[in-house]
């Protein structure tokens, strides 16, 4: 127990006297939680729209006069067929087409309105298929409002939407639990695999492995100072969020800091096995970058996993980082308890175990 | 030149001993462009729906029936009233349908004008945003079906993406990504070594110029770097399927201009620092945040606020991607890409230049 | 107690096909000043990490202060203290630091390292020193420093390899005082070195070839055996013979 004492003290004042870290560990989560989330939309505007009116109608007019109205549309030009519209597209003048059939009008007053065709770019996937989702909204929207003028009743009227947990569909509450983990993954992943690798580099570690001191010590005073230092940036990152963005979370504080606890058990865990099996820094922080970049792209942080094929889907239920960013949103956005995600908790304690008992076995004090 | 060419040898040697770290710069782009490539989708698909209803009459089941078969949701069974909250923060289901009793009476009545009560409640867990954005206008249309008096869904394309796979989407992303973090890795940590372990003096006081010396250390890694553009356009253009529609050779030329470019930012950060550990925590993880973020690779730009779009100006990703995009999938001519590849040339010649200079006023 | 406090038997390691350290045996003796001689690549710092518990032999045996190195290499631990050819105490820690490390892994008490603290650095005339981070001392002062904390706490055995390796003649003189004062003071002492006249100072030496011990006794035997003047002419009769180089 003294050896563990003796052995963070030595961390600790290691730690401090670096010129770059401790200052690097305050203002990397600064800078990350005050701009990124402000990158981070899919809340897309000015999105360039060509219109093909095949009807010419009044009730297509209308159409056409609120797309322009709309801050979401820059409104291009209407056209009268097809391809001088996708000549637009190709030019890259207009991201989507709005193709209306002859008839509409009529058909909408008949109560049996024909179907309009949108057409996108879908090279920027998130332009092409916003702007297709706002052009579907704002075709049914202005519809309805129009059989409504004509005493027509529309079914759509009566149909309420009720987005629960997050009412303003805010993007942001979606992506800063998302950013809290990020930063923990690459600050309590790089950090202690750059210490330890260190050492072998400069050969103090040649020194300790001459003493009696056992490697579960010697890893627990590897492991223990980023756990530290991951709460300090969770702090850190939790407070801007309820700071600059008003986000606090709907479920208990414990809930989140078990599960932090854990999570950063692992990703250290990782760090220092990963060490462990590599000569030099180089090595590791290869291996490290190949592993924050999976975690960071793949466990449904930025993009979902359940849009992911199937094997791809298989895969992130390998990935530790699936299960925490599961039980920051719940727990961050809607209150969900402890005992509602067991499942999740229990697979990221597993993952805790596996990578921090990885991590004492693997390393040799004696070749 | 002679000397030039044996320090290039001996930069080659040091790559080629350490194996290991040959075979993670080699092979984590393949199977990083392959794991993102396919998995990489912002699409919205598998929305899990559970259903409300007290009656379920036969308008009721086949509306249900509809939303099972849709390839976008997937139906989780019934619920009762008091389980609503319990299942969406259980995460048991995304969206839940609750359909009013007397459905069908309701949609009568309201047919015949008679009524404006609500039929159908639809209740999404909202922290998916995407999700329930996406979700509740398709949602909506495809259980209502061809209900008299519904809206029908408008046919919907994307062009050039036709499947909207995601492949074509995010290749220029990742190839932009992955290329900028292990070319600025690999030359900051090579040259941060040598300081650290005393070796760049010797290396410094041989008759060498030290701009030459820096460049040999440039060469292998371009050389590296080459096969990794070439493994990484062969994989994109056979295993994802892209395209590659438009002019092969400029895509290639403005790739290895990024190469360099990337390089040229590892030795610049070689410069700020003398530790290791510093040059790579720069190189690795405070570049990681702003290109994934900063580059739109999957955040578009247009949209920013002015300073961030500005800040993204700097950031060289950017130009590259959007590069590659015109070149790779849209298949436009190389003149269309001429701004990029200037912004891109001057970021060059301007990170080098600085970097130098940062070097040469260390010597003295 | 026995008079004898390393022992060992054929002891072997192998790298693939290379033979770094082929069947040495030799004892010593307790309170001796051990030189383990060889030219670069001989093999003396394989063979002293397999001593120290730091690499596993291939075949052989052999005891450290009463413990078996093939099967008790961490109780070996306790007893022993290591300087290593590369200086290993930490760069960014003060003096006082480094010692408080060393003394706590070894378990002695907090006043017990404060006494010794002041003491090691009075026999070095330090004490001005003793906030000072150990990366900006000079070199020669940084190795005397890592030889009093590699015997901190007192160790049976300490194994010195190459210690004075780079320092100038007179901080060599010094080192050796404090080799001899910790030799009288109980400490055997298993030293490597390239220096011939420092051979000259140890009990016994060991001279080793290609992997082999080739010659083995007190420096002024081996002198007579091999009808040389100095060590150093003994030590090049017979590293002419030495087929590999580094």
């Amino acid at each position: 127990m003294r050896t563990l004492f003796v052995l963070l003290d030595k961390e600790v004042r290691q730690f401090f006297r670096n010129p770059f870290l401790p200052r690097m560990v305050v203002l990397f989560p600064l800078l990350v939680m005050l701009v990124i989330p402000w990158i981070t939309t899919f809340d897309v505007r000015h999105i360039g729209v060509a219109v093909v009116d095949h009807d010419r109608s009044e009730v297509t007019a209308r159409l056409i006069t609120k797309i322009g109205a709309s801050d979401y549309f820059s409104l291009f030009d209407v056209v009268d067929d097809y391809t001088s519209a996708l000549r637009h597209l190709e030019a890259g003048e207009v991201d989507a087409i709005l193709e209306i059939p002859s008839g509409f009008g009529r058909g909408l007053e008949l109560g049996t309105p024909e179907r309009v065709t949108i057409s996108a770019n879908g090279v920027n996937a998130v332009k092409g298929s916003a702007g297709m989702q706002y052009l579907i909204r704002v075709v049914t929207q202005t519809c309805s409002e129009l059989q409504a003028e004509r005493g027509i009743p529309s079914l759509a009227d009566a149909v309420v939407v009720q987005n629960r947990y997050n009412p303003t569909l805010e993007y942001r509450n979606f992506m800063l639990p998302a950013l809290m983990i990020m930063l923990l993954i690459m600050i309590c992943g790089f950090l202690p695999a750059l210490n330890l690798v260190g050492e072998k580099e400069a050969g103090t570690i040649e020194q300790i492995n001459v003493t009696p001191v056992s490697r579960f010590t010697f890893t627990l005073a590897k492991l223990i100072p980023f756990w530290l230092v991951g709460f300090v940036v969770l702090t850190i990152a939790m407070l801007l969020a309820w700071a600059v963005y008003g986000l606090t979370p709907a479920g208990t504080i414990g809930a989140i800091a078990l599960a932090a606890a854990l999570f950063v058990l692992t990703m250290s865990g990782i760090g220092v096995v990963i060490a462990n099996y590599s000569v030099n820094m180089q090595q590791t922080m290869f291996m490290m970058y190949f592993f924050v970049m999976v975690f960071v792209l793949m466990s449904g942080l930025i993009t979902p996993v359940e849009s992911m094929p199937e094997w791809a889907e298989w895969i992130t239920r390998f990935l530790p980082p699936r299960y925490f960013i599961d039980i920051m949103r719940a727990v961050y956005l809607k209150g969900t308890t402890i005992a509602e995600l067991g499942w999740n908790y229990g697979a990221l304690a597993l993952s805790a175990v596996i990578f921090d008992l990885w991590a004492a076995l693997s390393y040799r004090k004696q070749a | 030149m002679g000397e030039f060419l044996s320090f290039v040898r001996k930069e080659t040697l040091h790559i080629l001993r350490d194996s290991r770290t040959m075979l993670v710069v080699l092979l984590a782009p393949v199977i990083q462009l392959l794991l993102f490539g396919f998995a990489i989708s912002t699409e919205v698909n598998n929305v899990r729906v559970a259903v409300v209803a007290p009656h379920r009459s036969e308008s009721v089941r086949q509306a249900v029936e509809r939303v099972a078969a849709n390839p976008y949701f997937t139906f989780e069974g019934y619920i009762s009233q008091q389980e609503i909250d319990r299942t969406l923060r259980a995460g048991r289901a995304d969206a839940v349908a609750v359909f009013a009793a007397d459905f069908d009476r309701k949609v009568d009545a309201l047919s015949r004008g008679e009524s404006s009560e609500a039929i159908l409640q639809l209740i999404f867990d909202a922290s998916n945003t995407t999700l329930a954005t996406a979700g509740s206008t398709y949602l909506q249309s495809i259980i209502l079906g061809d209900l008299q008096g519904s809206m029908p869904m408008p046919d919907t394309r994307l062009l050039y993406n036709p499947q909207m796979k995601s492949a074509y989407n995010f290749v220029p992303g990742i190839m932009g990504l992955i290329f900028i973090l292990i070319c600025a890795m690999m030359t900051s940590v090579s040259i941060v070594r040598e300081k650290e372990t005393g070796t760049m003096e010797v290396l410094l006081v041989s008759p060498v110029r030290p701009i030459r010396i820096i460049f040999a250390k440039m060469v292998p890694y371009f050389t590296l770097s080459c096969l990794n553009l070439l493994t990484i356009l062969l994989l994109a253009r056979y295993v994802l399927d892209v395209p590659l529609a438009g002019n092969v050779v400029a895509l290639v030329a403005l790739s290895l201009l990024y190469l360099i470019l990337s390089l040229a930012l590892g030795l610049f950060f070689s410069t700020i620092t003398n530790k290791q550990s510093t040059a790579l925590l720069i190189s690795a993880m405070l570049l990681m945040m702003p290109v994934i973020m900063f580059s739109g690779m999957i955040f578009p730009i247009e949209n920013l606020p002015v300073v961030l779009r500005a800040i993204s100006c700097v950031v060289p990703t950017r130009w590259y991607i959007e590069a590659v995009r015109k070149l790779m999938i849209e298949g436009l001519p190389f003149v269309s890409v001429i701004r990029e590849t200037a912004i891109l040339a001057a970021m060059t010649v301007a990170l080098i230049g600085v970097a130098l200079r940062k070097f040469n006023d260390k010597l003295e | 107690m026995s008079d004898t406090i390393l022992s060992v038997r054929d002891l072997t390691k192998k790298f693939g096909a290379f033979t770094a350290v082929d069947r040495i045996s030799f004892d010593v003796a307790r309170g001796e000043i051990f030189g383990f001689l060889g030219a670069n690549g001989a093999g003396k710092t394989t063979a002293m990490r397999m001593l120290c518990g730091l690499s596993y032999p291939t075949s052989g045996s052999g005891t450290v202060a009463g413990f078996d190195i093939m099967r008790q290499g961490e109780r070996i631990k306790r007893h022993i203290g290591y300087m290593s050819q590369r200086f290993s105490l930490y760069d960014d820690l003060t003096v006082r630091e480094n010692i408080r490390l060393y003394g706590g892994i070894y378990g002695l008490t907090r006043r017990e390292i404060a006494r010794r603290t002041v003491e090691l650095l009075d026999r070095l005339d330090f004490r001005s020193e003793i906030d000072t981070l150990v990366g900006s001392l000079p070199l020669g002062w940084k190795q005397k420093l890592a030889f009093l904390v590699a015997t901190l706490h007192r160790p049976e055995i300490v194994f010195l390899d190459e210690p004075t390796g780079g320092v100038d003649p007179l901080t060599r003189r010094q080192f050796w005082e404090l080799i001899y004062e910790s030799a009288a003071g109980g400490t055997t002492v298993f030293v490597t070195t390239h220096y011939m006249d420092e051979a000259e100072y140890c009990s016994r030496v060991s001279i080793m070839v290609d992997g082999r011990i080739r010659a083995l006794g007190a420096p002024a035997d081996l002198k007579k055996e091999f009808a040389a003047a100095s060590m150093d002419e003994v030590f090049r009769l017979l590293a002419r013979e030495a087929k590999r180089t580094e």
